[in-house]
């Protein structure tokens, strides 16, 4: 086992790699001249000569990778022209609070999602069962921005009972902390929740009607030790491997969740820096979530071949 | 049995052909006739059709001119003026907006889906049948480009492309390219070791044609599954990327950009949002339902 895990670290190097190369070359392809842009169309030929060469623009695109190689190995994503500070400070601020709503958001759909797909798939076929995966191939559908304008719409606008903007400071008590994640979270939750729903009541499905859990019945165990016990611990792999990649697509939907509820995360600095074409920011932030989804994918593979030993990467064919 | 009586007599044409013909017939039933049987894949048909026609048939449809602007008449509310949906900030017919973004939509997440379909398919085939190194380094490159957020590749494809219809379908076309290369190469390799292609092999035929007459058909089931999801996918990148801002841009007409516009005026003319992002919701569920059915159907074990 320790050698498949080895083996999978090793894998994702490669992965890496060109990661960082294909962040390189597409913000390279980004039309417009970063220098320029950073000084303003006004500005003299003389300076914006001067920053070209500063930032190295003025080398061949060979010798620029190699220096964007260096650079990033040793930690330094680059200068935000648009806020003025280094690309890792403004990450590492903005990245506690992306953190706060898409681990929050993750755990509620997790429970909920897991709570009602194991209903349904004790009670399958019935009232309960169809409504509940009704509602779940409607969350699957919607559009995570929508969702987020109508919650705004229905509690912020029209019942007024919670913001719809902003982050709360500790400093007004917990309530407005709170008050102000309920929607965003809520909006986040959706999506995974319906997954998690939708994966859990098919694993649980095939699980509950296997031999072990009717050798378990059998025995004259208690239809609720069997379910909750046994039956869902061998459910788990699945959902194991859906939490990691919603734990990346929430990151993600974070972006959008965020640029609704001007939640200072990562999503609204992303979309601020496209509007203000900050290439040294975009770069960053590009990287970094890419960073972060390899990362996931090797810690939900490395989780997964722990929980189902079965599981076995050499073959080239396995666990995917 | 009482099928094989419809058939043309088995002495006139043979025993090899008829029974041959007897098998596609029985196939080609099945695969129909378990669709129309299975509701969730109607009811998706029946959501997806009328979604089409609209599109269509927009300029028969579209009560107004969709782009004509009347400053006398902004955020109207639904029915008022002869106006169904409403009119936006701008004055403009919302009922013909959204008929006729329908049409980019829909051009938009179908033809998203056929470029990263027909560049995945090739790619996963080439990597999948070829082996080796061109597997490894093809692969390699996929599992790079999925490592980056849809939604954040698509943001980059955009700003270097700039906006426009042809870029979305190209951004979210690319988008989509690492995902289906990864269904074909896995069938791909599941059908290269089957005894008809070894067959072929024997006999001689050329690579070309044992990749597209006996491969690809072979892997067509799990790239239609897919590709059906994937649009109900797609519908979204489009709206996501009009919402951000980078994809179809205004006075042209998609859902997504009238959500954009909708969501600057949620106080005043809440409707707008509400009646675009409905029309998103409800195609994306259409797929989603339609694609669930063709799974259970062509792949019985995948049912859930």
């Amino acid at each position: 086992m320790l050698k498949t895990i080895l083996k999978r670290i090793l894998q994702s190097i490669p992965t890496l790699f060109i990661v960082i190369t294909i962040t390189f070359v597409l913000t390279r392809m980004i039309p417009g001249n970063p220098a320029l842009t950073m000084l303003g169309p006004q500005a003299p030929k003389e300076s914006v000569e001067q920053l070209e060469q500063e930032l190295g623009l003025d080398k061949s695109k060979g010798e620029q990778y190699i220096m964007y190689l260096k650079q990033i190995l040793s930690g330094d994503f680059g200068r935000s022209y648009s806020y003025n500070q280094s690309v890792v400070e403004l990450i590492m601020e903005r990245v506690p609070n992306t953190l706060v709503i898409t681990l929050t958001s993750l755990f509620i759909a997790l429970i909920l999602g897991m709570i009602v797909g194991i209903v349904s798939a004790v009670r399958q076929y019935s009232i309960l069962d169809y409504i509940f995966m009704v509602l779940a191939l409607i969350g699957v559908s919607m559009p995570i921005f929508w969702m987020g304008l109508m919650l705004v719409l229905l509690f912020s606008v029209n019942l007024g009972w919670l913001p719809a903007m902003g982050m709360g400071d500790p400093a007004n008590g917990m309530w407005d902390v709170l008050s102000h994640m309920i929607l965003p979270c809520f909006c986040l939750a959706t999506i995974p929740m319906a997954t998690f729903a939708r994966i859990t009541r098919s694993s649980m499905l095939e699980v509950v009607n296997s031999d072990s859990v009717k050798a378990l019945r059998a025995r004259g165990l208690k239809e609720g030790v069997v379910i909750w016990k046994h039956a869902l611990k061998n459910a788990l792999p699945p959902i194991v491997t859906v939490l990691g990649l919603q734990l990346a697509t929430a990151f993600t939907g974070a972006i959008l969740t965020e640029s609704i509820f001007s939640w200072p995360g990562m999503g609204t600095m992303i979309v601020s820096a496209i509007d203000n074409r900050d290439y040294a920011l975009i770069q960053g932030v590009v990287l970094f979530t890419a960073i972060v989804f390899v990362a996931i994918n090797l810690i939900v593979d490395v989780v997964y071949t722990i929980i189902n030993p079965k599981v076995n990467y050499e073959s080239g064919n396995g666990g995917r | 049995m009482a099928k094989q009586n419809k058939m043309p007599n088995k002495e006139l044409m043979g025993a090899d052909a008829h029974s041959q013909l007897v098998k596609r017939e029985r196939r080609a039933n099945n695969v129909w006739n378990k669709l129309r049987r299975n509701k969730t894949a109607m009811i998706g048909l029946v959501i997806i059709a009328f979604m089409i026609l609209i599109a269509v048939f927009a300029p028969l449809i579209a009560t107004h001119d969709p782009n004509a602007i009347k400053p006398s008449e902004t955020y109207l509310g639904i029915g008022e003026k002869g106006h169904i949906f409403g009119t936006d900030e701008f004055g403009r017919d919302l009922f013909s907006r959204v008929v006729y973004g329908a049409r980019i939509s829909l051009i938009a997440a179908i033809g998203g889906t056929i470029v990263g379909g027909i560049l995945g398919i090739l790619l996963g085939l080439i990597a999948g049948y070829a082996g080796g190194a061109a597997d490894a380094v093809i692969m390699r490159l996929m599992d790079g480009m999925l490592a980056f957020p849809f939604v954040l590749l698509a943001i980059i494809l955009m700003t270097i492309l700039g906006s426009g219809l042809q870029n979305v379908i190209l951004a979210i076309g690319i988008g989509n390219v690492p995902t289906f290369a990864r269904v074909v190469r896995g069938q791909v390799h599941i059908v290269k070791n089957e005894e008809y292609c070894n067959a072929g092999r024997v006999i001689g035929i050329s690579n070309l044609r044992m990749l597209f007459c006996h491969i690809l058909p072979n892997t067509i089931s799990p790239i239609i599954v897919y590709a059906t999801l994937n649009v109900a996918g797609a519908i979204i990148s489009e709206a996501t990327l009009s919402f951000l801002g980078l994809g179809i841009s205004q006075p042209t007409a998609s859902w997504g950009n009238i959500l954009r516009a909708g969501r600057d005026c949620l106080n005043t003319a809440p409707h707008i949002a509400t009646i675009s992002g409905i029309f998103i919701l409800v195609t994306v569920l259409g797929f989603n339902l339609l694609g669930d059915g063709v799974r259970d159907v062509l792949d019985p074990k995948m049912k859930r």
